[in-house]
Formats: structure tokens, C-alpha cells, sequence
């Protein structure tokens, strides 16, 4: 029999979930991989809003968690937007070419 | 009305709504109803008109205040109008106003679209009046989102330039990143409270140690995110980039506008929910400050770009406002409105001279683009030695009384070694300024650049900023009375 899932796992999932998208926006070359990053640290956000509410018996973090999920959609959208006006003048996706202005 | 939406709501909530209006609706006429380049006035004009009715439901709402006293809540408390939120948003008002006048001829020469520009001003400030008067974590997150957005578009908005683009980018990526570790601690704070809004939050905070591990985790992550918009050492590297690649006008709406709006949420956050956990975000605090104006000083030396010496200027200007944070007594509270006041109208100062150099064929944005510019414009060379010498904070001009309050509420509450620092760090300041100015008034340029064209948008601005640089350098009462009672409970 398995110990059942609690809060606290939850907890452990969202913190490694933070610091992978951390790990991969300051490691990875690629703006699109980097974007993915930064879904993942607002992903971690929304599981850590949905196990508290689970374990507070509330419903707030939910609609939080569904803000979040818009503004996640609404930078990505825009970053792909940028993204592309970026591609039509240099043809390049990776951050180390994107070296105009200095880092 | 029904309990959901009630008088009281629609009155708080509506500046928020007129501007989000007008934004949109600029949006749509630009494509509807004013597509052709001989109406792009009525755009501009759209604008004020926007900024002059949310400035008028912004002075009822004084009114409302100053005769019945208190504070305003609404939505349950997810929103609230006091003097302090006032403060800033009369800051934003003027700020935007004064960005959209610089904008129209510095637009006409970069050939740019009118219509989205000033209707992503608006919608931006929009943002900001949700930082400013928002008590819940939701609507704080959203707000801040909505103005961080707008200002990705407007960083990127010449979008065949491509340092436009990359800065955009930066600053998008870098953005997001401090939004998500932002989010990432409101989401710990709301686990701790069980509530969203800021007064359950402090209620539950002030029961818990100060190094209790899963309130220090959330201060760190909180406190990573709000050092990252207000671009304080060692989370400033997006500010140089974005600085100098948006279009000027937008630099002086970001460096002024989103620093402002960030330090009335710093200030809420941290003097509110996480202000019985101050032991353990002091040290984050001083370090970030003193890490700012080292670096801030430091790298602006070598600067030959004016935005971005400028903007490591402003990364030294947020280390000294942090200051004000740490001393924390109500003369220091004082002080960071006092100097988020001033350096609001000398950056904005310093930033419109530079925009009204910019012509056709020329980014103007190099120091040496300065160079013989009290012979060519007197006034405006006059005017960018007064932004300069009251960046340096030099008396009797307005920056000196801004760092005059962080400083006395330093030596009040025992800082001695912060106050030299940043006293001594005043001294380096004063180089790169005056290397500014020797550029305006010392060297002479080459004689066969095109002259100055100056729109009267730009002349008012100009002299809107220069008398309030000044003005509240001279006679500070008036001001300082308005500090007073935003910091009255």
C-alpha cells in the first residue's frame, strides 16, 4: 500500500518544476525553449494555488490559478509576436546571436 | 445595484475603466475611424481627453477623501482609494500625459503608427492604477501583467529597427521570468493565509517567526520579482538593454512610469503583509541597495550611449529609494514617495531633451549628439543642466530634498553606515552628470546638423517639468504636506 499523496508532495513537485524553468531560461541557447521555461515556473505556480485549495478547502487559488493561466497565454503570444518581428530582421533564434546590445 | 458591482465600487474602480476605455477605443478608431496620417492629432488628442476624465474622477475621489477621511474599499476589498494610492496615480497621470505630448513628433519622424501607441499608454497606466491601489494578490498579479505587457509591446514598437526588437525580447523573457518567481510567492503567501487579499495575509504573517522557512521563501521569491521590476542590483540586466533599445519616449515612460508603479507595490507588500517577517527581508533589502548603487555609479561611468547612462543611473536611483525601505520609519516612507515624486519629473526632464534631439536620420542618442547645444537651443540646454544637477540631487533643486529624507531617516533610525555610503556614492554620481553637461555647454558639435524642431507638446512639457524640478526643490511645503498625508493612516 502506498502512502497517499499530500500536500507536501505537491509542494516538492511545484519547487522542482520553479527550478527547472529557472535552470532552463538561464542555460538554454534557444528563445523558444526559453519561453517553455517560463510556462513551466507559471505552471509550478498553478499546481502550488490547486494543492493549497485542495488542502484549505477553498476555491480563490483556482480563480487565481485561471488568472494565471490567461497572463501565461497573453506573454506568450506577445513573445512569439516579438519573436517573429526579432526572426524577419536577423533570421536567428538563439540568444547568443541576438548580441546588438550588450547583455 | 447588486452586491457585486456596488456605487462604491464603480466609483473607485472608475479611472481604471476610463482608461481602459479610451485605450481600447483608440485602439479601434485608429483602424475605423482615423486610418488616414492627416488625423493622427485626433489620436493624441484622444489621449488627453482619456487623461483628462480619469483626472477628474481621480480629484472626486480626493474630494471624497479629503472631506470624509478614511480610506475608500471596494470589491470586497480587493480594491482600495487612500492618499497613498492617490499619490502615485496623479504620478502616473502626469507621466503619461507628458509622454504622449513627446510622443506625436518623435513618432512622425521614426514613421511609426500613432493610434496603438497612445492607446497602449493608456492601457499600460491602467495597469498601474491596479499596482497602485490593489489589495489582493489577483488583481495585483493581473495589473501588474497588464502594464508589463503593454510595455513589451511599446519597448519593440519600431519593429524594423532591430535593436528595438532585441530589446523587446530582453526584456520580455527577463520580465516574465520575475513575473513567474513573483507569482510563485504570492501563491505561498495565499497557501499561508488561506486568503488573497493583503489585510488576511498580514493578519497570518505577523503570527508566524520571521525565519519561518516557508515565509522566507515566499519573501525571497516575492522580494526577487519586485527587485527585478524596479531593476535594483544585482536583478537589473534588463534595464540597460531595454533602455537603449526602445524608442526614447517609451524610455522615459519606463524608467519613470513602471519604476513608480512597482515602488507603490513594493511598498504595500513589504510595509503591509511582510512587514512583521522585516528581519528577515532587511538584509535582501540592503543588499540589493548597496549592490545597486555600486553598480549603478560604477558602470554609468564608462557609459557613451546617454539612455544608457541614464539607465544605470535609474538602477542608482532605485538603490537609494530602497534606502527609504529600510530605514522603514515614517520619515523614510516619507522620503520614498518624496523621491519617487521628484525623480519622476527629472527623469521625464532628462529624457525629453534627449527625445527632442532625435531627427531624421539621427538616433541622437549619443553623448556626443549633446555637444554645442547651448548654441543651438539655449533653452533646452538650460533646462537639461537643471534635470542633471537635480539627478545628482545638488541643492536647491528638487533631487537634493528627495535624497535629504532618506538620508535624515537613515541617520534616525541608526544607519550611519548605509548614509555614508550613499553619501559618498553622490560624489561619484556627480561625474557623470557633469560629463553631460560639460557636452551641452563646454564642447561645440559640428555646425551643419540639422536644427532642433520643437513641437508645442514638447515646449509645454518641457516647461511643466523644468518649473516642477525646480518648483519643488524651492517650495517643498505643499509637496510635502501631500507626502504626509499619503503616509497617514
Amino acid at each position: 500500500m502506498l502512502a497517499p499523496i499530500t500536500t507536501g508532495h505537491y509542494l516538492v513537485l511545484s519547487a522542482a518544476l520553479l527550478l527547472i524553468g529557472a535552470v532552463g531560461i538561464l542555460m538554454r541557447r534557444n528563445v523558444v525553449v526559453i519561453m517553455m521555461s517560463i510556462e513551466l515556473i507559471l505552471n509550478a505556480v498553478n499546481i502550488n494555488l490547486v494543492a493549497f485549495d485542495k488542502y484549505l478547502h477553498k476555491l480563490n487559488g483556482q480563480i487565481f490559478a485561471i488568472f494565471v493561466i490567461t497572463v501565461a497565454v497573453a506573454e506568450a503570444a506577445v513573445g512569439l509576436g516579438i519573436l517573429i518581428a526579432l526572426f524577419r530582421n536577423k533570421e536567428t533564434v538563439l540568444v547568443d546571436e541576438i548580441d546588438l546590445l550588450k547583455w | 445595484m447588486s452586491v457585486y458591482y456596488t456605487s462604491t465600487d464603480h466609483f473607485v474602480l472608475l479611472p481604471a475603466l476610463l482608461l481602459a476605455l479610451f485605450g481600447c477605443a483608440t485602439l479601434l478608431f485608429d483602424f475605423w475611424v482615423f486610418p488616414e496620417a492627416k488625423h493622427r492629432r485626433w489620436l493624441l488628442i484622444f489621449l488627453v481627453l482619456g487623461e483628462v476624465f480619469a483626472g477628474v474622477a481621480y480629484f472626486r475621489q480626493q474630494m471624497f477623501l479629503v472631506s470624509h477621511g478614511g480610506d475608500l474599499s471596494a470589491f470586497h476589498g480587493a480594491l482600495v482609494i487612500d492618499h497613498y494610492a492617490l499619490f502615485f496615480h496623479w504620478i502616473f497621470l502626469v507621466t503619461t500625459l507628458i509622454v504622449g505630448l513627446i510622443s506625436y513628433r518623435y513618432l512622425e519622424v521614426r514613421d511609426e503608427h500613432h493610434g496603438e501607441y497612445y492607446g497602449l499608454l493608456m492601457l499600460a497606466q491602467c495597469g498601474m492604477y491596479f499596482l497602485a491601489s490593489g489589495t489582493d494578490l489577483v488583481t495585483i498579479f493581473v495589473g501588474l501583467e497588464t502594464m508589463a505587457i503593454s510595455f513589451y509591446i511599446l519597448v519593440g514598437f519600431l519593429r524594423s529597427d532591430q535593436r528595438s526588437n532585441e530589446a523587446a525580447l530582453k526584456y520580455l523573457l527577463l520580465g516574465s521570468f520575475s513575473s513567474g518567481f513573483l507569482a510563485y510567492g504570492f501563491s505561498i503567501l495565499y497557501g499561508i493565509a488561506g486568503s488573497t487579499r493583503l489585510r488576511d495575509i498580514a493578519a497570518a504573517v505577523s503570527t508566524r517567526d520571521a525565519w519561518n522557512p516557508i515565509l522566507l521563501l515566499a519573501m525571497a521569491t516575492t522580494g526577487v520579482g519586485l527587485l527585478f521590476k524596479i531593476s535594483a542590483a544585482p536583478f537589473h540586466m534588463w534595464a540597460p538593454d531595454a533602455y537603449e533599445g526602445a524608442p526614447t519616449t517609451v524610455t522615459a515612460f519606463l524608467a519613470v512610469g513602471s519604476k513608480a508603479a512597482s515602488f507603490a507595490l513594493l511598498l504595500r507588500v513589504f510595509i503591509g503583509p511582510l512587514g512583521p517577517a522585516r528581519p528577515s527581508w532587511e538584509p535582501l533589502m540592503i543588499g540589493a541597495a548597496i549592490l545597486s548603487m555600486t553598480i549603478g555609479n560604477l558602470a554609468a561611468v564608462t557609459q557613451t550611449n546617454t539612455k544608457r547612462l541614464l539607465a544605470y543611473s535609474s538602477i542608482n536611483h532605485a538603490g537609494y529609494i530602497l534606502l527609504g525601505l529600510i530605514a522603514g520609519n515614517p520619515t523614510g516612507i516619507m522620503g520614498v514617495l518624496i523621491y519617487v515624486l521628484v525623480y519622476t519629473f527629472m527623469n521625464l526632464g532628462a529624457f525629453l531633451v534627449l527625445t527632442s534631439l532625435t531627427r531624421r536620420g539621427l538616433a541622437g542618442e549619443d553623448i556626443n549628439d549633446l555637444r554645442g547645444l547651448m548654441k543651438k537651443a539655449p533653452g533646452h540646454a538650460l533646462a537639461m543642466l537643471i534635470f542633471l544637477v537635480s539627478l545628482a540631487g545638488i541643492p536647491p533643486t528638487a533631487g537634493f530634498l528627495g535624497k535629504y529624507f532618506i538620508f535624515l531617516s537613515l541617520v534616525e533610525t541608526g544607519h550611519y553606515v548605509l548614509a555614508v555610503v550613499g553619501c559618498a556614492y553622490v560624489a561619484v554620481s556627480i561625474y557623470y552628470y557633469f560629463r553631460m553637461v560639460k557636452a551641452v555647454f563646454v564642447e561645440t558639435g559640428e555646425t551643419d546638423m540639422p536644427p532642433l524642431t520643437v513641437s508645442f507638446g514638447t515646449r509645454v512639457a518641457l516647461g511643466v517639468t523644468c518649473l516642477l524640478t525646480l518648483g519643488i526643490g524651492l517650495y517643498p511645503e505643499p509637496f510635502l504636506r501631500l507626502a504626509q498625508l499619503s503616509i497617514s493612516r
